[in-house]
C-alpha cells in the first residue's frame, strides 16, 4: 500500500495546487504575462518594420526577440530579471509561517512523515509552479515569434533559449529560498514579505549606487564588478547579456592585445556558456546556500516558539 | 498486568534558560482516557510534543508503544493521533479534502482515504459540511474535523492538546462523549491535556496534575480527593421546617460534627462527610421535616486549587 501512496509526492502536489488557486499568484502571473505581450508585440512591429534589412542566418531573430525593444517597454529579459524575484518571493515569503500560524504545521509533521518533507515540498512545489511558468512564458515568446516571423529558429538559438529559461528558473529559485528563509526566521507573514522585498529592493536600486560610490574614490573597474556581482540580480543579467547575446565576447575589460586579432564574429553557444560559467556556478550555488540555510534552521526550530 | 502505551521517564526539556518540563515520569495504559491538567505554561504542550518526536528531550526518554519518540519518530507517528491545540486547516479546502490529504499522508491510496473521510465525517457529525471549506467553519466544527484528522490514520493512541478550547458548553459535553465512546469502542489509548478540570473529569480515567513541569499528583479523581481532603472537614446543609433548640443541641453532640449553625430553616454543619445519614435519622427523630440534605463535597475545583496554590507557593 505504502508503494503506491507517496506522500512527498502528495505534498508536493498540494503545494502546486495551492499556488495555483492563490489570488497572488494569479495576479503576479497576470502582471507578467501582459508585461511579456507588450514587449514581445513591440519587438515584433521592430522586426517587422525593419524586415527587408534583415537576413535570418545570422542576426539571432529569436534571441532578439529576448533582448531588444524600442524605448516604451523594457525587453523580455529586463521584465523577467525585475519581475522573477517578485515571483519567488510571492511564493516563498509565508511558507512556513502562515502554516505555522494557521496551526497545519504542526498537525502536517505530526503524520508518519520525515520532519524535512515539510520543508522540501515547499521548495520542490513552488520550483514546479516557477519552471511551468517561466518555461510557458518562454515558448509562448518562440511560439508568437514563429507565428509572426515564419522562419523557424535556429538550434543555437534555441538551446541558448533553453538554457537561459534554465537559468531564469534558477534565478527566481534563489529569490523563492530567500523568501522561505524569512519565513521561517519570522513569525508574521507579513514581516517576511518586507524583509524580502526589502533585500530585492536594495540589490535592484541601491546596490550599484553603493558600488559607484565606493568605487567612485578608487576608480578601479575591476574592484567595481568584483563588487557588483555580489548582488544576484547582476549575476543573473550578465548571465543573461551572454547567453542571449552571441556576439559578446567579454564581460571585464579587455586590454588591445587581447583585442587585437580577434575576428569580430559571434561566439559559439560552448564559448558562450564558457564565458558565463562563473556565473552559472555563483548564482546555482546561492540558490542552494539559501536553501541549506532555510533547511538548517526548519529543521532546527522548535515547533512551538 | 496493564499494558504501557506510553512511558515517559525523567524527561527534562530546556527552552534556553527556561525549564518546561522537569523530571517528569508518568505511564498511561493501554485503553486508557488519561487528563493531563494543568495550568497555561505547566509544560503540557512541550511534554507532548516530545512525545511525538516533535521536540527533542533535554534529558529522558519517552516510548510510545516500545518505541522511542526521539530515534524512531516514524513508527511513533504512524500510531499515534495529534490534535494540537491551535487546530487549523487550509481556508480553501473542504473538510472532505482535508482528511484524504492527512489520510493519504499515511500512505492510504485515496479511494480508500474518501471511503473512510466520508464515514468519519458522519461519526463526527460534519457530513453536511463535508463539501463546504474549512474557512466557514465555526471553532468547534474545525475541532471535529480535526478529530476525524486524528482518527483517520486509524491511531492506536490519541493525543489531543486542549481540546475543548473555543467551543460553546454543549459543544464540549458532545466532544468528549465522542471521544469517550470512541476510545471504548475501539480500544484507542487517550492522552488528553487541558487546563479546565471540570470537563475532562468526566471522562478520565485517570488525571495527572502538572504544574511548572511537574507532576504533582496522580490518580483518578476520587482517589485523589480521598488523598487530599480525608481529614478534611465536608460542609453539610439541610434545610428543615421547625428547627429546633434541642435538635441542634443533639447534633452538637455527635462526636463527628463540629459545629451547627442556623440560618433560617436552614441548618449548616461542619464535619465529617461519613455523619449525612446520621443527621438525617438525627432530624427525623426530633420531629423535624426535612426538606433537603445536600453534602458539598471536595471537587476538582478545590483540588485543582490546591495544588495549584502548592505549586506556586511551595516553590
Amino acid at each position: 500500500m505504502t508503494d503506491k501512496v507517496r506522500p512527498f509526492w502528495v505534498m508536493v502536489q498540494k503545494e502546486i495546487s495551492e499556488h495555483v488557486r492563490n489570488w497572488r499568484f494569479i495576479i503576479l502571473v497576470a502582471l507578467i504575462l501582459l508585461t511579456t505581450v507588450g514587449s514581445i508585440y513591440t519587438v515584433l512591429s521592430i522586426i517587422r518594420d525593419n524586415a527587408a534589412q534583415i537576413s535570418s542566418n545570422t542576426t539571432f531573430l529569436y534571441l532578439k526577440m529576448f533582448t531588444k525593444s524600442n524605448n516604451n517597454l523594457p525587453p523580455f529579459i529586463t521584465l523577467i530579471s525585475f519581475l522573477g524575484p517578485l515571483l519567488g518571493i510571492a511564493l516563498g515569503f509565508d511558507a512556513v509561517n502562515a502554516e505555522r500560524n494557521k496551526g497545519t504545521l504542526s498537525r502536517v509533521i505530526s503524520q508518519p512523515i520525515p520532519r524535512d518533507h515539510f520543508i522540501n515540498s515547499k521548495f520542490v512545489g513552488a520550483l514546479t509552479v516557477i519552471f511551468i511558468l517561466v518555461f510557458s512564458l518562454g515558448l509562448l515568446v518562440l511560439g508568437l515569434g514563429i507565428l509572426y516571423i515564419g522562419v523557424p529558429p535556429a538550434l543555437g538559438e534555441f538551446l541558448r533559449i533553453i538554457i537561459f529559461l534554465i537559468f531564469t528558473c534558477i534565478y527566481i529559485a534563489f529569490w523563492l529560498n530567500l523568501g522561505i528563509t524569512f519565513s521561517i526566521v519570522f513569525r508574521q507573514s507579513a514581516t517576511s514579505a518586507l524583509s524580502a522585498l526589502a533585500i530585492w529592493l536594495f540589490f535592484t536600486v541601491f546596490y550599484s549606487m553603493l558600488v559607484n560610490v565606493i568605487t567612485g574614490v578608487s576608480s578601479s573597474v575591476n574592484l567595481s564588478l568584483i563588487l557588483s556581482r555580489i548582488s544576484p540580480n547582476y549575476l543573473f543579467d550578465e548571465l543573461t547579456t551572454v547567453l542571449l547575446t552571441p556576439s559578446i565576447r567579454s564581460l571585464g575589460a579587455l586590454s588591445f592585445e587581447q583585442i587585437y586579432g580577434a575576428i569580430p564574429s559571434t561566439l559559439p553557444l560552448g564559448q558562450s556558456l564558457l564565458l558565463a560559467w562563473p556565473h552559472i556556478t555563483a548564482l546555482l550555488a546561492a540558490t542552494m546556500i539559501c536553501f541549506g540555510i532555510s533547511y538548517v534552521l526548519f529543521m532546527k526550530q522548535e515547533i512551538r516558539g | 498486568m496493564p499494558v504501557s502505551m506510553i512511558e515517559i521517564e525523567e524527561l527534562v526539556k530546556d527552552y534556553g534558560k527556561v525549564r518546561a518540563v522537569d523530571h517528569l515520569n508518568f505511564k498511561i495504559n493501554e485503553g486508557e482516557i488519561y487528563g493531563l491538567l494543568g495550568p497555561n505554561g505547566a509544560g503540557k504542550t512541550t511534554a507532548i510534543l516530545t512525545m511525538l518526536g516533535l521536540s527533542e528531550p533535554t534529558e529522558g526518554t519517552v516510548r510510545v508503544k516500545g518505541y522511542n519518540s526521539t530515534s524512531e519518530p516514524l513508527k511513533v507517528k504512524r500510531i499515534t493521533g495529534y490534535l494540537p491545540d491551535d487546530v487549523g486547516f487550509s481556508d480553501n479546502r473542504t473538510g472532505l479534502e482535508c482528511l484524504v490529504y492527512t489520510a493519504m499522508l499515511n500512505g492510504i491510496p485515496r479511494s480508500k482515504a474518501v471511503k473512510s473521510a466520508r464515514k468519519l465525517l458522519v461519526t463526527v457529525g460534519l457530513e453536511k459540511a463535508q463539501d463546504k471549506k474549512t474557512g466557514t467553519y465555526s471553532k468547534g466544527m474545525i475541532q471535529r474535523l480535526g478529530l476525524a484528522d486524528v482518527l483517520i490514520k486509524d491511531p492506536e493512541i490519541v493525543i489531543l492538546d486542549e481540546p475543548t478550547i473555543g467551543i460553546d458548553p454543549r459543544g464540549i459535553i458532545e466532544f468528549l462523549d465522542l471521544i469517550r465512546d470512541l476510545s471504548k469502542d475501539k480500544g484507542i489509548t487517550v492522552l488528553l491535556s487541558s487546563h479546565l478540570l471540570h470537563q475532562v473529569q468526566k471522562i478520565c480515567d485517570r488525571v495527572g496534575i502538572l504544574v511548572n513541569g511537574k507532576l504533582l499528583a496522580e490518580g483518578n479523581i476520587n482517589e485523589l480527593a480521598d488523598k487530599l481532603f480525608k481529614d478534611k472537614e465536608a460542609i453539610i446543609k439541610a434545610r428543615v421546617s421547625n428547627i429546633t433548640g434541642e435538635l441542634i443541641n443533639k447534633l452538637l453532640q455527635e462526636e463527628n460534627i463540629n459545629d451547627v449553625k442556623r440560618d433560617g430553616d436552614l441548618l449548616i454543619i461542619e464535619g465529617k462527610k461519613e455523619v449525612t445519614p446520621l443527621i438525617a435519622e438525627t432530624v427525623i427523630n426530633y420531629d423535624g421535616k426535612l426538606h433537603r440534605l445536600s453534602y458539598e463535597e471536595y471537587g476538582l475545583d478545590e483540588i485543582y486549587q490546591y495544588y495549584f496554590e502548592g505549586g506556586d507557593g511551595n516553590d
